[in-house]
């Protein structure tokens, strides 16, 4: 099943499928490694419900759920 | 010789630029670049400089910091490139060195926190990954000092015998034909503007306009290259950024698999979760933040810095005794002695006493800094700064600024784009310093005495309304675009190391100093000028007669509206501009009355209530102090936006001022 990141819960990993956007955004997402079949796991969300805290490739990144909106995932059960 | 130190943010490329270079560093502009950066003299090599560049993740043109970086090295003309990555997380910090190899200049890996995988049972085949990445890799620990004297060795060795990386290449398939296309059509462009045409063609693909301008190349070969990139977009079905992406994270996937074995979750990782499970914890997360931050305020202002600030006060009170009675021995010209005893040493001791404050609270927030928890700060308290356009990061500072605005300004330095950087300075001055709460006790006491907390809390609370109105208008006209995107690695949590926040506080305190005495003294020779002399440069004996009166009847007409038509009041004000704490003493010395008692004179130059409240927002919007202003110019590196930011804050200050008197004018 594919979710954009913002839908997943925390705890709940999956695979990048694409990522969407652009200018900046895009392009910083893709440089820190965010770019299809990356395994993604959400791991936090900030107290008053926005950013989320990501895990990939080994570390901690975080990312507004506004941008997550543009990373779309197969979500892994 | 020149050597640039390069890498991602919290991989320990300042600990490392610590361990290289000592306490032998300066900010400056490099020879040929408009660049700040910090430069320092390599250990046991007088004639080799380090630059210590900021930490990026990518040479992608999206903010400042990435430009500077690839501005540094086309034009600074480093002999050699040091690349710090942290080993534990070795895959994302490749990516940049990926990058950098394209430029085509000597270069050296550094793979720090070897220690750390190695620990966690990792390892990383050294000879192996040289081969693949075709440059010299050196394991150390930047922290531990360990495995630096062999990077200084091969670093220099590298960039003596000019040896390139044996390898720019990391692609295949069709964006390799892509990418060696546009090469072969740039050649001689990138040789007339001085760089590889790897990195060129590189910089082509992805879109970097400064670089394309840079090449001067015709419609017909932009057209020509355009084609050949929508073909490879057509051909891999995704496009140039993403394909780019690709490209370099299939390389170092596969260099990684043949090299690395990776370590199991570490220690240090555990920990931190453990650590993060507390700090940003639903419920935790804010109380211990207030708590924190209300600790090291408690400390700062209450314990260490106020004593040390006492002790030096009481140094500078001595120093100007014994200069002093030498003067009046010497029976040196009364004007001179005035000058020297009231104007320099009073003036530039004043500020001077600030300075141990600062140092303390910059101790405490390199530590908050270094140890990863400030990123937190950021993400907890990301949602609420977006209200006002700008992002997490921007929150300390600010908070910073309920001490002291001038340590607040220059702790923007941390925050990654101009437009935020420069909207949180314009805005820290609102968030009522510490120098301000002489004059509300001394008001408070006179007229609310019932009421004293409540005023003082509905003042904070009115500085930071204000503040945030004058952010949302900023962000809406002056600063429209948007706010970078808040994109942020959460580093682990470690001890920070001694030697950088020493450092630090040396940096700072330098800096500090620095300003006392150039700024500030000139700033504090004029007060003293005016508050001296009469019109006809006669030295006054009354302070009603002085030029500061004189400025003061001069003004009394504008603040009239206000209900502060009084000229001592006027004055008063001026003279706030060289220190806040000086409205009240200038008050009790134009009133005649001492300190104490001025409580009870206060009645005679404020009739009512309404003049009191309008006095006290005045007080709490007007410009800030020159120390500030200067760290304001500083920081902005522009004398525009600080006189700007000085005459906006009284324009808003009278403004509000004039709403306060007439409201509650309306009620008495």
């Amino acid at each position: 099943m594919t979710k954009t990141l913002d839908l997943l819960k925390v705890g709940q990993g999956g695979v990048v499928t694409a990522v969407g956007g652009d200018g900046a955004l895009r392009c910083h997402l893709l440089d820190m490694g965010i770019i299809p079949r990356t395994k993604i796991e959400v791991r936090k969300v900030a107290p008053m419900g926005d950013p989320i805290e990501l895990h990939l490739r080994g570390y901690e990144l975080t990312i507004r759920l506004e941008d997550a909106k543009q990373i779309t995932v197969e979500v892994e059960e | 010789m020149v050597l640039a130190l390069v890498g991602n943010q919290n991989c320990g490329k300042t600990t490392l630029f610590n361990q290289l270079t000592g306490s032998n560093q300066h900010v400056g502009n490099f020879p040929g670049v408009t660049v700040d950066s910090k430069q320092g003299t390599l250990r046991g090599h007088k004639d080799c400089t380090v630059v210590d560049l900021p930490g990026i993740y990518s040479l992608r043109p999206y903010s400042a910091e990435e430009n500077v970086t690839r501005d540094f090295i086309i034009d600074g003309k480093p002999d050699a490139i040091i690349n710090i990555l942290d080993a534990t997380n070795i895959e994302r910090n490749l990516y940049l060195t990926l990058q950098l190899s394209e430029m085509g200049i000597p270069m050296v890996l550094a793979l720090n926190m070897m220690d750390e995988v190695r620990n966690n049972g990792g390892t990383i085949d050294i000879p192996e990954f040289e081969k693949a990445v075709g440059m010299p890799v050196i394991p150390i620990s930047a922290a531990k000092n360990e495995g630096i004297e062999e990077l200084i060795t091969r670093a220099i060795d590298t960039a003596e015998n000019i040896v390139k990386p044996k390898r720019m290449d990391f692609c295949h398939g069709a964006i390799h034909r892509c990418i060696h296309a546009v090469r072969h059509l740039i050649e001689d462009h990138a040789e007339k503007a001085g760089m590889s045409d790897r990195f060129a063609a590189a910089k082509i693909v992805e879109g970097d306009t400064p670089i394309i301008d840079r090449l001067k190349l015709n419609q017909n070969e932009l057209e020509l290259m355009e084609h050949s990139i929508v073909e490879m977009e057509t051909e891999l079905g995704m496009d140039r950024n993403a394909a780019l992406a690709d490209m370099r994270y299939s390389f170092i996937e596969q260099l990684c698999e043949k090299t690395v074995v990776k370590c199991k979750e570490s220690k240090e990782h555990l920990r931190s979760v453990k650590i993060d499970s507390i700090m940003t914890n639903k419920y935790l997360a804010l109380p211990l933040f207030i708590l924190i931050m209300l600790v090291i305020f408690w400390l700062t202002f209450g314990v260490i810095g106020s004593f040390l600030s006492d002790l030096l006060e009481q140094g500078i009170d001595a120093l100007t005794g014994v200069v002093d009675t030498a003067l009046t021995d010497y029976g040196i010209n009364p004007v001179v002695h005035s000058l020297v005893i009231d104007g320099i040493f009073a003036g530039v001791g004043a500020v001077l006493s600030f300075l141990p404050l600062i140092v303390v609270l910059f101790f405490f927030l390199s530590i908050l800094e270094d140890s990863g928890y400030m990123a937190r700060v950021a993400f907890v308290m990301d949602k609420l700064l977006r209200k006002i356009g700008l992002s997490g990061k921007s929150f300390v500072p600010m908070i910073i600024g309920f001490g002291c605005s001038v340590p607040a300004i220059m702790a923007t330095r941390t925050l990654p784009s101009k437009r935020d950087r420069t909207m949180t300075i314009l805005l820290t001055p609102f968030m009522s310093c510490s120098a301000k709460i002489p004059i509300y006790a001394v008001f408070t006491a006179a007229f609310f005495t019932e009421y004293q907390p409540l005023v003082m809390i509905g003042l904070y609370l009115l500085g930071m309304i204000v503040g945030v109105l004058f952010a949302v208008i900023l962000g809406k006209t002056k600063f429209k675009g948007k706010p970078v995107p808040f994109v942020m690695e959460l580093p682990n949590y470690r001890f920070p190391s001694p030697k950088s926040v020493l450092l630090l506080m040396w940096d700072k305190a330098k800096d500090f100093i620095t300003r006392a005495f150039t700024v500030i003294f000139v700033a504090t020779v004029i007060i003293w000028f005016l508050q001296t002399f009469d019109t006809r440069l006669n030295v006054v004996s009354d302070s009603a007669d002085s030029l500061l009166a004189l400025l003061g009847k001069v003004l009394a007409p504008v603040f009239a509206p206000l209900g502060l038509g009084d000229w001592r009041i006027t004055t008063s004000l001026i003279t706030g501009f060289s220190a806040k704490e000086a409205v009240v003493s200038t008050m009790s010395v134009l009133t005649g009355t001492g300190m104490a008692e001025l409580s009870t004179t206060l009645p005679s130059l404020f009739p009512n209530i309404a003049c009191v409240v309008s006095f006290l927002c005045f007080t709490l919007l007007y410009t800030p102090c020159v120390a500030a202003v200067a760290a304001i110019k500083r920081e902005l590196n522009s004398g525009v936006y600080a006189a700007a930011i000085s005459v906006m804050q009284c324009l808003i200050a009278w403004l509000v001022s004039l709403g306060a008197y007439h409201l509650v004018l309306l009620f008495i």
